[in-house]
């Protein structure tokens, strides 16, 4: 029930925002459409099932989500920039430097949020696409522009993936 | 000040909005030419956004500028994964250099 009320203010808000300078017919239609649209989609979003969060949701242990993810966001940023620095080095380059590969990588996380983040955070970074998520199995197929020469399809393991997955973890398992 | 910062993002988020689309045009396959796009372009229209959210400051443009940065943050990527994995799964063959390709072993 908590769930639902938070949604509906947020689209309210959103609503709001978005038909900025707002008369009474705004703030009616915006009322009528977020309480259809989390009537409908509420399900969708916290669908934790009995893989999900952890139950402790003090206000300290919120505190300490709260600054990973603004760690997270930091880290994201500065990844995305050089993910784009590098991806134009291999346009620009006459000869396209690319080793193009789809490879398995584990993950450890559980929860469709967590897997959500991450494989958005592996789609914006540095040469890589997540193509589809295994959630049983916990494998990620990925993409990658450039696959160096040296991998081991055996480790299953990639560099940027348990950069994330580690934040991650802190943040919403 | 501000509009000198505001273009500076602007001119930024063009050059790689323009890099992006060379990157659709040059690169081999539709999983490249993806990844070429929903990175760059992702960037570049954020920073565009951006730029114009420093130009108008906390009035109605620029919230809305701050919006529409925020959903294509979370959308962009969204999208390009699903065209990834329906390309894969109705069969669009890779280039022919790619050096590996686990997932489509898996799936056949």
């Amino acid at each position: 029930m908590i769930a639902k009320i938070f949604l509906f203010i947020l689209w309210f808000l959103v609503w709001i925002f978005l038909s900025w300078p707002i008369n009474t017919g705004d703030v009616i239609m915006a009322a009528l459409v977020s309480l259809f649209v989390c009537y409908m989609i509420n399900d969708l979003l916290f669908s934790n099932g009995e893989t999900g969060r952890s139950k402790q949701t003090g206000l300290i242990d919120g505190i300490r989500r709260l600054a990973w993810f603004l760690y997270y966001v930091v880290v994201f940023v500065w990844e995305c920039v050089k993910a784009n620095f590098d991806v134009a080095y291999r346009v620009i380059h006459p000869d396209m430097p690319i080793r193009p590969g789809s490879i398995k990588v584990k993950t450890g996380l559980k929860s469709d949020i967590g897997l959500t983040f991450l494989a958005s955070s592996i789609t914006l970074t540095p040469g890589t696409t997540t193509i589809d998520i295994d959630k049983e199995k916990g494998i990620i197929y990925v993409h990658l522009i450039h696959l160096k020469n040296d991998y081991d399809p055996s480790s299953m393991r990639l560099a940027i993936v348990e950069k994330f997955e580690k934040i991650l973890r802190r943040v919403f398992e | 000040m501000n509009e000198i910062i505001g273009t500076i993002f602007i001119v930024i988020g063009l050059i790689f909005d323009f890099l992006g689309c060379l990157g659709l045009i040059r690169l081999p396959d539709v999983y490249n030419r993806l990844l070429a796009s929903a990175k760059c372009v992702t960037l570049g229209t954020c920073g565009i956004l951006f730029g114009l959210f420093l130009f108008k400051g906390f009035t109605a443009t620029g919230f809305k500028a701050l919006l529409c940065l925020l959903f294509i943050l979370l959308t962009a990527p969204v999208s390009a994964h699903a065209l990834a994995r329906s390309s894969y799964l109705s069969g669009v063959k890779p280039w022919q250099g790619t050096v590996a390709d686990e997932y489509k072993d898996e799936k056949r």
